[in-house]
């Protein structure tokens, strides 16, 4: 059931690929602008790089979430799945699985711009690789549980940010912290701590969110 | 509960009365603080603020959960209490909290972990006040937001932790912590009044909620007639 | 299943202060095809996804083929289709990758799909993208998204709508198909003389009740 689901989730995703390159865009955009709040000081710009990094991603999800339900709901799709029968859970999984992919591969497509702007550059690709995978997983399991339900209602563009930001608040501490112990430097191997606290987020996240979404899109 | 019994105003009142006693103890009677001066009696509002504060999260959680157990919608109505008078306690900590660090640290805030955990949940909670705001349908509103409390509640441990360890970075500020017993009695005397008031409020509250909800719904003609109610 | 495949007490559902369905009760024999007519705003709708656990009645209790619509949901959602208003597609995908997406989900082979698209007349646009079809031909795939449930009790509600003269041809088959399968049937239609030739039953709705129930042979032309 997962499998079907997520093979569902891959193929909708690649239909709507076009659209990726519009989010990488906005992403880039923010980091941009960024960088014009702060000034061309050369060095503050290089401290705070993970933190514009992290935060253009957080906006760019927004997006995407948001999106990822669209078709769900134009046709009632989602339904039609529900009634077939099938698992909810299966559905969420996907979902969330689906839409980490397209953060993390969005966070990769940002590291680029955010050395070249920032001048935050880091040979520890494998361990940047690890923290961004672990960050957008934190936004993945929330923001796909609450873009299910802020997808059925009115104020859809307002309310998901409004509902997601305060909740990844600890996502967002961890994932800054540790991307700049990264590009900054680590003397006192700090980073490990910070990623397990990430880790520990996600794994309560992740088995949380998937309990509640029955709830959240069945009647 | 009997809906038009006056013992929520009795709790309301005996609150009151509580704090005035406490508050009079705390500003005229009981002695300076060596360190910080005349500005640490805030403390007075601010810990049993905090502490009650703690307790109406607690609330809103256990109702939330509880509804998505019974699906019996008076945990909504006690929850959407608890939610309200929980944002009322966070403010007014976002509030003692500043009056308190500017004399103190110099700046209206600083990234102490409490405080920030408050703001976090305060910005969680007005969240879901905003979603509830924005759904008609009475059940769906009931799951979306214990659902969306649950999870909030959830993270608050979280957010504290990491705002801690995050701090920890700089120096670690000093807050009202340890008490000397000279202090105990104004602080468990309104201590104990913010509970009486809360608890007054929130079952007010409960009773708005439980009112509005009713006039939301309606009940069929045929089973009118049959003499049974909603 | 036993002889009552659909059994409905007293259901009654609302929205907000207003009741779609206020005191709904009827039995459905196993294997039959039953009208279900009203004006529109009557119920019939709701009546139909409730039936099919899309929602819970707020009073009252159905049971479709021996299972409670709220106890035992999965159960009922097994051996049930329901063709609705919404049609269930993505427009991103081709009338095809629809299919398999339903055939995935239900853990059956890819291979009847075509066969399926076949059967709706879609075949000629198998790979084409739903956004591109018309309302006729969306609903022409969401039949193709019963047949490929094989369900044992159907709720068609409105199935003639936006269909072209061939397309109700298409309607009469399935439902003969379906009929000679021993599924049994419940159409919401506004085409009565046109369902009148193969309905056992007839249920007309009005402002969420029943107000006539008769086997179809009996309703006056």
């Amino acid at each position: 059931m997962l499998a079907a689901a997520l093979r569902k989730e891959l193929l909708l995703q690649w239909r709507s690929r076009g659209q990726m390159m519009a989010v990488f865009v906005f992403g880039a955009t923010a980091l941009l602008l960024f960088s014009f709040a702060i000034g061309p000081n050369a060095e503050m710009l290089r401290t705070f790089s993970s933190g514009f990094l992290w935060l253009g991603l957080l906006l760019s999800s927004t997006l995407t979430l948001a999106e990822s339900f669209h078709g769900e709901m134009e046709n009632r799709a989602l339904e039609g799945l529900l009634l077939l029968p099938s698992d909810p859970r299966a559905l969420y999984y996907g979902k969330a699985i689906a839409n980490w992919l397209q953060l993390t591969l969005l966070g990769c497509a940002l590291v680029p711009v955010m050395v070249i702007l920032y001048d935050a550059g880091t040979l520890q690709l494998l361990k940047l690789l690890a923290i961004i995978m672990l960050g957008a997983a934190g936004l993945s399991a929330p923001g796909t549980l609450y873009a299910a339900m802020t997808s059925q209602v009115k104020a859809k563009q307002m309310l998901l940010p409004l509902l997601l930001f305060p909740l990844i608040v600890p996502a967002l501490l961890a994932s800054v912290k540790a991307t700049s112990l990264v590009i900054l430097g680590d003397p006192m191997d700090q980073s490990k701590a910070w990623i397990t606290l990430l880790a520990a987020f996600d794994l309560i996240y992740w088995s949380l969110c998937g309990l509640l979404f029955g709830r959240v899109v069945e009647d | 509960m009997n809906r038009t019994s006056n013992a929520p105003y009795a709790v309301l009142a005996l609150g009151v009365a509580l704090l005035l006693f406490g508050s009079f103890h705390g500003l005229a009677v009981a002695p300076a603080e060596t360190y910080m001066g005349e500005v640490q009696r805030i403390m007075y509002v601010h810990v049993p603020t905090a502490w009650n504060w703690m307790l109406a999260v607690l609330w809103a959680f256990a109702c939330a959960v509880a509804f998505l157990f019974t699906s019996n919608m008076k945990w909504d109505s006690r929850m959407e209490a608890g939610l309200e008078v929980g944002v009322l306690l966070a403010f007014l900590l976002c509030c003692q909290g500043s009056i308190w660090a500017k004399p103190t640290w110099g700046v209206w805030w600083d990234w102490d972990p409490r405080l920030t955990s408050v703001a976090v949940l305060l910005a969680a909670s007005l969240g879901i006040m905003a979603l509830r705001s924005f759904v008609d349908d009475p059940m769906r509103r009931a799951v979306w937001s214990a659902v969306a409390t649950i999870i909030a509640s959830v993270d608050l441990p979280i957010v504290y932790y990491s705002v801690k360890w995050w701090n920890s970075l700089h120096q670690e500020q000093s807050t009202p912590q340890t008490v000397d017993s000279v202090y105990h009695l104004p602080l468990r005397v309104n201590a104990f009044g913010v509970l009486f008031v809360m608890i007054g409020f929130i079952w007010l509250r409960t009773r708005v909620a439980a009112l509005k909800l009713r006039q939301e719904t309606a009940i069929p003609h045929t089973y009118e007639e049959a003499g049974e109610l909603a | 299943m036993d002889e009552v495949a659909i059994d409905v007490e007293r259901v009654a559902r609302r929205y907000g202060r207003r009741w779609a369905l206020a005191d709904v009760s009827f039995q459905v024999p196993r294997a039959s095809v039953v009208m279900v007519a009203g004006r529109n705003g009557a119920g019939k709708s709701t009546l139909f996804r409730v039936l099919a656990t899309a929602i819970r009645p707020d009073r009252g209790t159905a049971r479709v083929g021996g299972f409670d619509v709220v106890r035992d949901r999965q159960d009922v959602r097994r051996m049930t289709a329901i063709l609705s208003h919404a049609n269930y597609l993505y427009d991103t995908l081709s009338a095809r990758e629809n299919l398999n997406v339903v055939a995935d989900h239900l853990r059956i082979s890819r291979g009847g799909v075509m066969g399926v698209l076949e059967q709706v007349g879609l075949a000629v646009r198998a790979d084409d993208v739903v956004a591109t079809f018309s309302a006729g031909m969306r609903k022409r795939l969401s039949f193709g998204r019963i047949l490929l449930q094989e369900p044992k009790v159907v709720l068609l509600d409105e199935p003639y709508g936006a269909l072209d003269p061939p397309g109700f041809d298409l309607v009469d088959e399935v439902i003969r198909e379906l009929k000679r399968r021993g599924t049994t049937i419940m159409m919401a239609t506004h085409q009565l003389e046109r369902s009148r030739t193969y309905s056992d039953m007839e249920i007309v709705l009005e402002e969420g009740r029943v107000v006539r129930q008769s086997a179809a042979e009996e309703v006056p032309c």
